[in-house]
């Protein structure tokens, strides 16, 4: 097959080089990767995802985690919860891994124009959020107020702390950070993600939120919109589940009627609701 | 002069929200400025809970001691909430302890001095109770939530 048909064909993964590996937190890794040509996989939206395929391990679908307009290279977060997460992000800088991709739907960004943008993220959940808060920061006069609302099981599990304080300098820009459980060095604040709304500056009438965590996580945080004044329609989740074949074919990641794959992972609340509240699903 | 000060300050806490004058009037009667400074201990489990706090200004991490292990912090209360219920239930001690981790600025409130005024008064009473239901229901959902240990299970 030429370059060119692989391009063409969604199930041929092309190459891509390890160019670095960040340590975030003690089992979440920031690999960066060039590509060696000019690439529509270089082109993606906030929240989609790639299949990176770690050659004689595995294929797994990532997040991207970096900046939609740095078009040199992707960077994705991953946490190593097993064998091939593992091998992933033990890649040396230099290695060769295929990726297939971008795929899926992205935040609503068109749609979040001119209004507030609420960023509600637990755990990893945050790297598929990063490239919406880079695309609003770099396009400040497009979009109102940024209220990043961020928990993590502990101090030493938060993702992009560097970043957290680099953000919460921005104008109009509201971060707010919280861990589960804390620890004598941390003063920062302490309790789930969900009890940082009472801190949090909304206008939830003119206001957009993207959520992605764990789907419990998401579920506390949907109600307490609700309780705020954020309709569903104006509330966009991102789910994962068992993505496999990243074109709707397999229908490993089948969730009632949708293919998460394929129509999502990004999902508009009022669709996704009836799923959520299913004890079945 | 303070007194109105006070009156504003309490009107405009979140706790306070709506509070009709004749029960503002009695709260006032129990309530004074307090500040404590980063570090320093508001109370200690175990001592007796005779107050209960405004945050007007700081955080207040809640902490349990546990031997030979560093304090484990299950909450911080921050502007606008509340700190401290213990003095509403017998036996009336605190069950954890309160660290300010930034200066803290609150308004006190004599938790015996407005138990008093609500055993005397049940309008009052209720009133307060009604508040205080909304914060532990809310609490209790919030350590639902943290029980559950959400970012493990993605594992």
């Amino acid at each position: 097959m030429t370059a060119a048909a692989a391009k063409l064909d969604v199930m041929v993964p092309l190459p891509g080089v390890v160019e670095q590996v960040t340590k975030e937190t003690p089992d979440t890794f920031t690999l960066t990767v060039s590509r060696d040509e000019d690439s529509e996989q270089d082109v993606f939206q906030p929240g989609q995802f790639s299949m990176l395929w770690v050659f004689g391990v595995g294929e797994l679908p990532i997040s991207i985690s970096g900046d939609p307009a740095d078009r040199d290279k992707l960077v994705y977060t991953v946490r190593s919860v097993g064998k091939a997460t593992h091998a992933l992000v033990s890649q040396k800088p230099g290695t060769e891994i295929g990726i297939r991709g971008p795929f899926g739907t992205g935040w609503p960004m068109e749609a979040a124009r001119g209004r507030d943008v609420i960023i509600i993220a637990g755990g990893i959940g945050l790297a598929p959020l990063r490239p919406a808060i880079y695309e609003v920061l770099r396009n400040r006069d497009r979009y109102g107020r940024l209220v990043v609302l961020y928990g993590a099981r502990s101090p030493r599990e938060l993702l992009y702390r560097k970043e957290l304080a680099a953000w919460a300098q921005q104008p109009d820009t509201q971060v707010l950070v919280t861990v589960d459980y804390g620890g004598l060095g941390w003063h920062g604040h302490v309790g789930v993600v969900t009890t940082l709304f009472k801190y949090a500056r909304l206008q939830p009438s003119k206001s957009v939120a993207m959520i992605c965590g764990p789907e419990i996580m998401m579920r506390f945080v949907t109600r307490q919109l609700e309780e705020h004044g954020v309709t569903a329609a104006n509330t966009y989740l991102s789910m994962e589940r068992n993505m496999k074949c990243a074109a709707g074919f397999c229908g490993h990641c089948q969730y009632g009627p949708l293919f998460i794959c394929k129509d999502g992972p990004v999902f508009p609340y009022t669709t996704i609701r009836p799923l959520l509240e299913k004890y079945e699903l | 002069m303070v007194t109105q000060t006070l009156e504003r300050v309490i009107e405009e806490h979140p706790f306070f929200t709506g509070l009709d004058q004749e029960f503002m009037d009695l709260v006032l009667g129990c309530a004074s400025n307090v500040r404590f400074p980063k570090h320093s201990y508001i109370f200690k489990e175990g001592e007796p809970a005779e107050t209960f706090y405004l945050i007007r200004e700081g955080n207040v991490a809640l902490e349990i001691f546990a031997p030979q292990r560093k304090p484990i912090v299950v909450q911080t209360v921050g502007i606008g909430e509340v700190l401290g219920w213990s003095w509403l239930v017998p036996p009336y001690h605190w069950k954890f302890h309160a660290h300010a981790i930034a200066d803290t600025r609150a308004i006190a409130l004599d938790g015996k001095c407005l138990r008093e005024k609500c055993e005397e008064n049940h309008d009052l009473g209720y009133e307060v109770l009604k508040r205080f239901a909304q914060i532990v229901v809310h609490r209790l959902e919030a350590t639902r939530f943290q029980l559950i240990d959400v970012y493990s299970a993605q594992k």
